[in-house]
């Protein structure tokens, strides 16, 4: 059982090893979702509600796997869970708040390919991670998401306005921006002595 | 093998198989999977198992997918697909844990991560789901071949300039400083922009070259 604190958790989640920039988990939507700064953000938004219904999901699905001593299911136990808890966001988010709902319509089942989620559930299953650390990490984790994806959909929507040569257009440059972007979060890398 | 197929289907041609490596390549053109492809090329042999494990979770599936494609109810159509990878990713993550501990350890949490690779599932919904057996075994080991070699374009680059290496080997003799930033994440983002710049070059020129030829 680590004994971070949950402070150091968050913080390392959020920006150390950033799962986007760092750690590339999440790059899909990172890439195709970028384009425009409201609907990045929405993305981020539902991304890290659906980390969080998936993390606390996950750390009780473990506890049953493990007393039953079945890990090998392990994998297809949460992939089936997100899935289902995509499903679950977008059900009651139709019901309750209708709005945001047809703001992010399109992208709610896009989440469950989303390697970012699974990799959480997993890396937190990995580090032995207690209830509140799993809490504290999904939230750091969809924070760090939230960031990425708002620098990336900033810049882009400043390139619009560049003069960008004809062949460098589209996702090469793209990945340039975020080539850059990481290069800048590496400058956080051993924050913390971890 | 299934029963025939009621809609008089194309024949298995070598296209089908090209497709997937030049026109059609999931990491070049289609940018679909991008997170592995990123993430675990810092080395050739790392970048090859990927490729194979990859490969073999999209063979077993669409095998798989296109034999049940008529028993699969539409509705959970998505769901029995992520069922189905999962159960070969498990297959795939214990079988290289039993050959190369070491490589397992390289790879980390990226092998089980193979079943949100969005290049598998759309492979299953749109186009396993709707050809026979063959074809889509087929069209499965070209799009395996062709992330295979678009890992490997990524993961010798990175190995050669961040490392000083190929497969392990020393090129460059003790006197090379290598670019330790190509082994890290930034160099990933910076070798995939490079050879999508690269591809749309040679693209331009092409386009330009069919003008030319039109106009005389």
């Amino acid at each position: 059982m680590p004994t971070e604190s949950l402070g150091f958790i968050f913080l390392n989640a959020l920006i150390i090893n950033n799962f986007v920039l760092a750690s590339f988990l999440g790059i899909c939507p990172f890439l195709g979702v970028s384009g425009k700064l409201n609907t990045a953000f929405s993305m981020g938004v539902a991304t890290t509600l659906v980390m969080l219904i998936s993390s606390i999901c996950a750390y009780f699905i473990n506890i049953l796997l493990v007393t039953f001593d079945i890990e090998f299911l392990r994998l297809i136990a949460y992939i089936a869970v997100i899935a289902s808890a995509v499903q679950l966001v977008e059900m009651s988010m139709k019901k309750f708040s209708p709005t945001l709902f047809r703001a992010l319509g399109i992208f709610l089942p896009l989440i469950t390919t989303n390697c970012a989620i699974l990799g959480l559930a997993l890396f937190q299953t990995y580090r032995e991670y207690n209830f509140p650390q799993s809490i504290a990490y999904s939230f750091g984790a969809g924070g760090g998401f939230i960031i990425a994806i708002i620098l990336m959909a900033g810049l882009r929507e400043k390139l619009e306005l560049a003069d960008v040569p004809g062949i460098a257009q589209g996702a090469a440059m793209t990945l340039m921006l975020g080539g850059i972007l990481s290069l800048i979060f590496m400058g956080f890398a051993g924050m913390g002595g971890a | 093998m299934s029963s025939r197929p009621r809609i008089k289907e194309t024949p298995v041609t070598m296209d089908t198989f090209l497709k997937g490596i030049w026109e059609e390549n999931p990491v070049f053109v289609m940018l679909l999977g991008m997170c592995p492809v990123l993430a675990v090329t810092n080395s050739t042999i790392n970048a090859l198992a990927m490729g194979i494990a990859t490969t073999f979770v999209l063979l077993g599936s669409s095998a798989l997918v296109s034999l049940l494609r008529r028993g699969i109810p539409k509705q959970v159509r998505i769901a029995t697909y992520i069922i189905i990878i999962a159960t070969f990713v498990t297959i795939v993550d214990y079988l290289i844990q039993a050959i190369s501990l070491e490589l397992y350890n390289a790879l980390g949490a990226f092998i089980q991560l193979i079943v949100v690779n969005c290049m598998i599932l759309g492979r299953a919904e749109s186009y396993a789901s709707r050809n026979n057996v063959t074809k889509s075994v087929v069209s499965a080991l070209g799009m395996g071949a062709g992330f295979t070699i678009a890992l490997l374009c990524l993961g010798t680059v990175r190995e050669i300039l961040g490392a000083g290496t190929l497969l392990g080997f020393p090129l460059f003799g003790a006197d090379f400083e290598p670019w330790v930033v190509m082994i890290l994440p930034p160099g990933g983002f910076f070798v995939l922009g490079s050879w999508l710049l690269i591809f749309a070059l040679l693209k331009q020129r092409k386009t330009k070259m069919e003008e030319l030829t039109r106009a005389h």
